[in-house]
């Protein structure tokens, strides 16, 4: 990818949260880049660090949560570097985010309309009551809200579900940020909602040309919308690639295993699942080696003694594994 | 499916309302959480509900097992009538809970914070008098955590010592120490990680083919509940709208409903799920408290008719075990 096209480079960005009991390294090196108008998914199971990525993008990482190294770059600058006052300027205003739950994310003291006028006014101390109204109800017609004027003047508790999920659309994308976070957006809706819900991010991200990050561990919903993919497990990355690679040519043992785990509907075989075994590693006491090394079926000697590197296993596709490394190594991964 | 096979469960008309305050003083307004629900569980079979939340799947499961009182209806299990409102029946539920348990959603929620694993597999044992010396009943402990898949040591344990996936197990093991017939599982799975749901299915079904067990299997997620079960409800503000076997309901469904519910499902397929065609609804599920007349998916349904909006459709049979409650059906066929 050329590098001038890039909204967004991660590089080696580690977190680590510092808790009475020790450190547990959230984010342990990854690295990722973001064009302009892709949507990029991350996936992972819950506690494998994908939210805390997406937080230290935004700076809203918090105590004890640290980003102890690597950088961040949205459009050549480092995030890292910015002042809190920088922070909040280019938060909302050029990177916005939707969290999982849209009722503990809305105030429930103020009207919607208000809290989309806010949103408009704190970037843009010029901007008139009456223009901010008429922006705040043009957004909530686009994310498909009826009735815009009576419920500028509702509170939050008078929305159901997927319609403050589409009010927190709305709010995210007021002041046409660059790229959306969404956490997990649709997790808390049901799959008809859901549905409703994927349909009009897919079409307003074609109408505004906004980036996505699109954090889940629905994989269901990644294949239905994203472009490239991430793969998490404890903190790392351990496969990307595009959509299509990632699903029907995965090469890391976890992302294989996981698609195999889940049923799917359109399958007309009644076979067992294949369970991945073993539970999630505790990441306060972290492997020597791999990460998943402990849960894998294919585990050899050196998986467990070091962290295997990223190999280049397509165009735009890499996975970190010794198995891609066997032959150069010889057999048994003695090296 | 032989036509014999023997009926462990019957539903007839079953319903549940739970009173509310209403706006005015002393005005009560009733919930109508399940209306009228008919069905019925064969024996050895796992039947899936499914449904989207507030649909009332978790009230029929829990008013069946008579956790919740039911408001009206029929309940027999095993050929004897266990509730009935028309005819007063309402037998005691002791010895039925020995053949008819549940697993709970939420793991931790449903196990006692301050007894260990031990304590709360043993207190089922001992409510049912099934363990006559003390060496029997930490034996039979031991077993039953075998069973599931966890330590023996695990039984001195307290429940937040242990992950979800295995507080989950416990709550399984629980259900299991009364060796039941019949288990309500009541989404099981669905606040487990992704790759310990598939572990704890497989564990469901191994159970189920080592001792006959019957299982009324409730979740949101179409994907699971198509792979475990034999037949499958879809629910719908309180109803039931369709109810066929698994295979049979997933490739051709007949309600409006269904058709929908299985067209939001993603699928873990890119080109698939971008290919096909998706029927969106209009607007979110109607309150439970004022239901719409009629057909209760009328105000979202696009084939609405004059009929659905004043009377309710009943289920009917419309292919062999295949019900479905919907008025066009009635005119196609």
């Amino acid at each position: 990818m050329d590098e001038n096209k890039l909204l967004l480079k991660v590089e080696d960005l580690k977190v680590s949260f510092f808790t009475p009991a020790g450190e547990v390294k959230a984010v342990d090196g990854i690295s990722y880049s973001l064009g302009y108008n892709e949507v990029m998914g991350i996936v992972g199971e819950s506690g494998s660090g994908k939210s805390v990525e997406a937080y230290s993008i935004i700076g809203l990482l918090q105590n004890p949560g640290r980003v102890i190294g690597g950088s961040i770059e949205f459009e050549g600058e480092n995030l890292l570097e910015y002042t809190p006052e920088q922070m909040r300027q280019f938060r909302g205003n050029k990177v916005s985010m939707i969290f999982q739950n849209p009722m503990t994310c809305l105030n429930p003291v103020y009207t919607i309309g208000n809290q989309l006028m806010e949103a408009l006014t704190c970037h843009d101390k010029t901007i008139s009551r009456e223009t901010a109204r008429k922006k705040a109800i043009e957004m909530l017609e686009l994310v498909g809200i009826n009735n815009a004027e009576k419920r500028m003047n509702q509170y939050p508790h008078e929305f159901s579900g997927g319609m403050r999920q589409r009010a927190m659309i709305a709010m995210a994308l007021i002041c046409s940020p660059k790229l959306l976070i969404a956490d997990e957006p649709t997790t808390a809706l049901d799959v008809t909602i859901q549905a409703q819900i994927l349909e009009l991010m897919k079409d307003l991200q074609r109408k505004e040309n906004t980036s996505i990050i699109f954090i889940t561990h629905n994989l269901g919903v990644v294949a239905e919308i994203c472009d490239r993919v991430s793969v998490m497990y404890a903190g790392r990355i351990v496969e990307q690639g595009k959509v299509n690679d990632i699903f029907y040519n995965p090469q890391h043992p976890y992302t294989r295993r996981l698609l195999q785990s889940i049923p799917r509907l359109d399958e007309e075989n009644d076979e067992r699942l294949i369970p991945i075994e073993g539970t999630p590693i505790d990441l306060l006491n972290p492997p020597q080696g791999c990460n998943f090394g402990p849960r894998c079926t294919e585990c050899m000697k050196i998986c467990l003694r070091q962290k295997p590197p990223f190999a280049q296993v397509g165009e735009d596709h890499i996975s970190a594994c010794w198995l891609h490394f066997k032959d150069a190594m010889g057999k048994g991964g003695n090296a | 499916m032989s036509e014999d096979r023997k009926k462990l469960v019957e539903v007839q008309n079953l319903r549940k309302y739970f009173a509310v305050k209403g706006n005015k003083l002393f005005e009560k307004k009733y919930v109508q959480a399940v209306e009228s629900v008919n069905l019925f569980i064969y024996k050895g079979e796992t039947l899936g509900l499914v449904g989207e939340s507030g649909c009332g799947k978790t009230t029929l499961g829990r008013t069946i097992i008579r956790l919740y009182e039911p408001t009206d209806g029929r309940i027999v299990y095993d050929g004897v009538p266990i509730y009935d409102k028309a005819a007063n029946i309402s037998v005691k539920m002791l010895p039925y809970r020995r053949k008819m348990q549940i697993i709970f959603q939420d793991p931790s929620g449903s196990l006692d914070p301050r007894m260990t694993v031990g304590e709360i597999i043993g207190e089922a044992l001992d409510i049912h008098g099934l363990a006559t010396s003390k060496r029997e009943r930490t034996e039979r402990i031991r077993h039953l955590l075998e069973e599931v898949g966890l330590n023996t040591e695990h039984a001195n344990r307290f429940p937040h010592e242990f992950s979800g996936g295995q507080q989950q197990r416990v709550g399984i093991a629980r259900a299991l120490a009364v060796d039941p017939e019949f288990i309500v599982c009541d989404e099981p799975i669905s606040a487990l990680d992704v790759s310990i749901q598939s572990q704890v299915v497989n564990m469901l079904e191994d159970l189920q083919a080592d001792k006959g067990l019957t299982y009324l299997f409730i979740a949101h997620d179409v994907s699971v509940v198509r792979h475990i079960s034999d037949r499958i409800g879809v629910m719908y503000l309180g109803c039931l709208v369709e109810l066929a076997e698994s295979h049979e309901l997933c490739n051709h469904p007949i309600h409006p409903y269904t058709k929908t519910l299985l067209s939001a499902v993603p699928l873990p397929d890119p080109e698939k799920s971008r290919a096909r065609q998706r029927i969106l609804l209009e607007g979110d599920i109607p309150s439970p408290i004022n239901p719409p007349t009629g057909c209760r998916f009328h105000t979202r349904c696009p084939y609405a008719t004059k009929r659905c909006r004043q009377e309710m459709p009943v289920l009917k049979e419309y292919g062999p075990g295949h019900y479905g409650a919907c008025h066009l059906l009635e005119q196609n066929g």
